[in-house]
């Protein structure tokens, strides 16, 4: 007996990966930590933007994740800052992915709400894939790149919930055309936040850092009140929240569950 | 050069769902024995935005199968190109270079999710 079937799978191949980058944000989400996946080219200025952030912050505490594909002098440079600093070498591999995180995340010790600064590989590509966790992404764009970028690398700008535009001290010295790019990151991103900065004057970077401060804050003081009602309060308003969210993907079977819920 | 973890993945779902398939076929009654079961095709879907590069899958997919009820499978893969929906007409529309341009109107249309697809949509398995 010799038979061939097919069978329907229509499974996502990041499935693992999504699912171990939920489980990172609940737990870092549950511990008050707020993640910040930092993507953009080698060179752009990085590792010198994280330095201006962490200078600036007013009320919530830095943590960092390096990822570099070998070295680690970006992480005893924030060490010797005071920095609690974890560094990931990828050996080679383009991008951090979730099981990365999740292991280097258990290896930070957490002390007081905070920001997780999670340094990406330099690379304009692969990050955007990936989802490590975090509750944003930031982009690091720069003057001395040219402004063709939104058009060349779509699915970073895509994905940024926030765009920095480094180095403009240098504008008058490179012809960056902010018009075409502003149009690009518009067409693919309605609603991000731009600023425009320059990690070696500090221009820009205190409106930056409270805008970022303000995010965390909002998503610390959320995730709180939401991991409060999860372990005290199983009331008929959360079982409607869970099925309701559920509605979307699995369709009319849960709905009637939803129903039933609300009858009793 | 992401490719091969993420074509080790593919291979484990295959497998996966290949060794489900393995039901017990029941001899006279009370003997069973499990169905040999070897995974023959794999049907994956890539968007041309999703990153994904299907040569590199190719290339290592017969090399990550190798030992696994996959070896030996044939890979087809279906690409899907990356479409844009303009705001303004609604046009759904494959972007020429350096331009967001819709082709109809000339609004700068946004991203949608076709092109992003990353997945296996089906295999087939022969058993004896």
């Amino acid at each position: 007996m010799h038979d061939v079937n097919k069978i329907n799978i229509m499974e996502d191949i990041h499935g693992v990966n999504d699912h171990i980058a939920e489980q990172v944000n609940h737990n870092l989400t549950h511990k008050g930590i707020f993640v910040v996946n930092e993507m953009g080219a080698p060179g752009i200025g990085k590792t010198s933007t994280l330095i201006g952030i962490i200078n600036r912050l007013k009320n919530l505490k830095p943590y960092v994740i390096e990822g570099d594909i070998e070295s680690d002098i970006d992480t005893v440079k924030l060490r010797e800052m005071g920095v609690k600093s974890y560094q990931i070498n990828t050996f080679g591999a383009c991008h951090l992915d979730a099981p990365l995180i999740h292991n280097a995340s258990n290896n930070i010790d957490f002390d007081g709400d905070g920001i997780l600064f999670i340094e990406n590989i330099g690379n304009l590509v692969c990050p955007a894939e990936f989802s490590i966790g975090e509750h944003i992404k930031l982009l690091i764009c720069s003057v001395t790149e040219g402004s063709d970028k939104p058009y060349k690398y779509p699915l970073a700008f895509e994905k940024a919930d926030i765009i920095l535009i480094n180095k403009v001290d240098l504008m008058d010295y490179v012809d960056f055309d902010e018009d075409f790019f502003m149009k690009g990151v518009r067409a693919l991103n309605r609603n991000v936040p731009v600023f425009k900065v320059s990690a070696k004057t500090g221009e820009g970077f205190e409106e930056m850092t409270a805008w970022l401060e303000e995010q965390a804050s909002r998503y610390i003081e959320a995730g709180k009140s939401h991991t409060h009602a999860h372990d005290h309060n199983h009331s008929g308003n959360h079982a409607h929240e869970y099925g309701h969210e559920h509605t979307h993907e699995h369709g009319h079977d849960v709905q009637i569950k939803v129903a039933h819920t609300h009858e009793k | 050069m992401h490719e091969y973890p993420i074509t080790e993945n593919i291979i484990r779902i295959a497998e996966k769902h290949g060794q489900d398939y393995r039901a017990p076929l029941v001899i006279d009654g009370n003997r069973s024995e499990l169905l040999e079961v070897r995974v023959t095709l794999v049907n994956l879907v890539i968007g041309d935005n999703s990153g994904i590069i299907p040569e590199s899958v190719h290339m290592y997919f017969d090399l990550i199968a190798a030992g696994t009820i996959v070896e030996g499978a044939e890979l087809s893969i279906e690409r899907v190109k990356s479409r844009l929906k303009c705001p303004n007409c609604g046009e759904l529309f494959i972007r020429k270079p350096m331009s967001f341009a819709c082709p109809k109107c000339g609004a700068d249309g946004h991203p949608t999710e076709i092109g992003k697809e990353f997945y296996i949509d089906s295999i087939e398995v022969s058993s004896s």
